[in-house]
């Protein structure tokens, strides 16, 4: 998402004593992210009804509740910035600017889809954004995201890596050697624990030894920022600070976004670890709600431009089902094509 | 020898091609444990940090999945890393980068990228380090598509084989038998790449064909001229590349010879000799045998520390000597 500070209308934000965040977004910059929150929700919609329909096959994590937490720590990125994901990682993939077309062509197994067919859901990425891909291994990408920036560091480039990971990977080791790694070389990586209480059905309560996972930060002497997940601005607010002091070179943050994720782990997920009670609460706070509330009390959107917002992100899901439905499927002869560069 | 030819050390052999890699490709530096000023717990790195510097002769701590995967992610982002294991048995710490996250990015991302990654294994036994410093693990490696793995045998293809992984855009593994580091022979001054996936017949012979790696290939050398006095003629391939693997020139060997001795250190059930005698026999050499494949390899027992222990659980030149005379002269 692009930045810009000239804009008359984040300025009269400025002048409302608003969060410090609509300074650094444009009205623009705001309602992007907010058109990217529709998307990934509709796009996980869509997905998971794709699977009903046998569409779709394999399993998928849906991050529907997370949308916030995406795409406020995309905020302040560019095509040059990297990102790894995680095995839920459709969110982080929109965040960081896929096209839906090809990311439900990649679903539907087909040649257009980003990889070809041959990752699907839990594979998804779009390098041609910085996307490094979403990650099947929980844990997996967060080295692979302290040696992207390592790269940026001896190229002298001004790039960052941001490392998605979920609760459950702050209990693998590959955790705690990579921050630690990436603090004793300063490199310029935020790493983003996207806490939604759960790794699959163990609560984090059950499976961390420490309340908050941002606490983990100080053993590895970096910033340690716990910000509510569901809220856009926090989120965007607390990514901006983390990338800025990356860029300066003083080295990684971690971020524990706060959130929870509405469907169950997997499509095999019964729900029989939490209550009715416990989601129907987090869904009051749906991040995309508490977003359009906010921009429409600060006079940034309106409600007919929301409606807009919502048919473009419709019609767009549309276009994707069929292009990926249209797209011709790789050809059994072609089993072992990209294991190794030709 | 050539003017240009000297003897070097195999460890010297690779830490010239490390040195010919960094100067000539500035994406090229070094990642492992202790490799800076201690250069390397097998002296292989050397005195390079003092040549090259902190920033690309990196010391990493001990965090080998970690490291491995910092490894990956600056392959995949421009970078050409030459990653050391202290030891290959340390490699079992970092499976999930080497398998999941190397040997398959580029394929599960549909080809968009490449991941030149370059990891370096002192493996194998001999020197009295037991079970946990002694394996030679290259077959687990070697049974992952997207990999590659080599075993270079003498200080001129562990040079060579070294400056073609790095020029290579797929993950190589080469596994380096820590007995060889001090055996020296003549090595090529400046930049000169050993084609991957190549074998090399090592010694031509009519009665029996010995396909070896590593260590083993000069064990089978040794048990080639012990043969020769008695009259067995034995030709012996160095494997030199586990994958891909260079079954046609083995092929061609048994077709003339009609017999198959598969000699390595590796645990025998399961291990890189039943792949060869899998191939052969799948193959139309199969039709040229005149007696059954036979294989020598490690004890199916961890590395043990007693020295006569451990001699017993790889195959020795005795060993070679005898499985040879078994299938040339039917011998019991």
């Amino acid at each position: 998402m692009a930045q810009s500070t000239t804009d008359t209308t984040a300025a009269s934000a400025r002048a409302a004593n608003l969060p410090d965040i609509y300074r650094r977004l444009s009205t623009d910059d705001l309602r992007e992210a907010l058109r990217k929150m529709h998307l990934i929700r509709r796009f996980e919609e869509s997905a998971e009804e794709s699977y009903m329909r046998g569409l779709i096959h394999g399993t998928m994590h849906l991050s529907i509740g997370q949308e916030a937490s995406a795409v406020g720590i995309c905020a302040p990125l560019t095509d040059a910035d990297y990102i790894t994901s995680t095995h839920r990682g459709h969110g982080h993939c929109i965040g960081k600017g896929a096209e839906v077309k090809k990311m439900l062509a990649e679903f539907f197994g087909k040649e257009d889809g980003y990889c070809r067919g041959r990752g699907g859901s839990m594979h998804i990425a779009d390098v041609s954004k910085g996307n490094l891909g979403a990650n099947g291994i929980v844990g997996g990408g967060i080295p692979i995201a302290v040696g992207a920036a390592l790269s940026i560091k001896k190229q002298g480039k001004n790039s960052v890596v941001v490392s998605f990971f979920g609760d459950g990977a702050n209990n693998e080791g590959a955790f705690h050697e990579a921050l630690n790694m990436a603090s004793v070389w300063k490199l310029p990586v935020i790493f983003v624990c996207e806490n939604n209480g759960y790794g699959m059905s163990t609560s984090t309560k059950r499976s961390t030894a420490v309340p908050n996972i941002a606490d983990r930060a100080s053993a590895y002497a970096m910033p340690g920022v716990i910000v509510d997940g569901n809220n856009f601005g926090a989120v965007a607010a607390a990514s901006f600070e983390a990338c800025d002091r990356a860029r300066r070179g003083e080295g990684p943050t971690l971020i524990e976004s706060k959130t929870y994720r509405i469907r169950g782990h997997s499509r095999s997920d019964r729900n029989r670890y939490r209550t009715k009670e416990e989601i129907e609460a987090w869904q009051a706070r749906d991040p995309i709600g508490i977003f359009e509330k906010e921009l429409t009390e600060m006079g940034l959107i309106t409600p007919e431009e929301i409606s807009k917002v919502r048919a473009e992100v419709e019609t767009e899901i549309a276009e994707g089902l069929e292009f990926a439905k249209a797209s011709p499927a790789p050809s059994p002869d072609d089993v072992t094509r990209y294991v190794y560069t030709d | 020898m050539d003017a240009n030819v000297r003897e070097l050390s195999y460890a010297q052999a690779i830490q010239e091609a490390m040195a010919i890699a960094m100067e000539t490709d500035e994406r090229v530096f070094l990642m492992g444990e202790d490799i800076g000023v201690y250069g390397g717990a097998f002296q292989v790195t050397g005195d390079l940090v003092h040549r090259f510097g902190e920033d690309r002769v990196m010391d990493t701590p001990i965090s080998e999945l970690g490291g491995a995967g910092v490894a990956v992610g600056a392959a995949v982002t421009g970078m050409r890393p030459i990653f050391e294991f202290q030891f290959s048995d340390f490699a079992t710490l970092a499976m999930e980068q080497i398998v999941n996250q190397a040997a398959k990015m580029r394929y599960m991302l549909g080809g968009n990228v490449s991941v030149p990654l370059v990891m370096r294994f002192p493996a194998g036994s001999g020197t009295g380090a037991a079970a946990q410093h002694s394996q030679s693990l290259e077959a687990w490696l070697a049974h992952v598509p997207g990999l590659k793995v080599l075993q270079p045998s003498t200080p001129h293809d562990a040079k060579g084989m070294l400056l073609a992984a790095v020029a290579d855009p797929d993950p190589v593994m080469i596994f380096e038998h820590k007995l060889l580091y001090k055996m020296k022979g003549p090595v090529p001054e400046g930049y000169y790449t050993v084609p991957i996936g190549k074998s090399e017949t090592r010694r031509h012979g009519r009665d029996l064909t010995i396909v070896a790696n590593s260590i083993m290939v000069h064990k089978s050398l040794d048990a080639a001229a012990q043969l020769a006095e008695e009259g067995i003629d034995v030709e012996v391939i160095d494997l030199r590349s586990l994958r891909p693997m260079d079954i046609p020139a083995i092929i061609d060997s048994v077709k003339k010879t009609s017999r198959l001795l598969c000699v390595y250190e590796g645990v025998k059930t399961l291990g890189i000799g039943a792949e060869i005698s899998a191939a052969i026999v799948e193959s139309e050499a199969f039709d040229y045998l005149d007696a059954p494949v036979m294989r020598l390899g490690g004890a199916e027992s961890p590395l043990p520390y007693n020295p006569e222990l451990e001699k017993a659980a790889v195959p020795q030149v005795p060993d070679i000597v005898a499985a040879a005379r078994k299938l040339v002269r039917k011998e019991a």
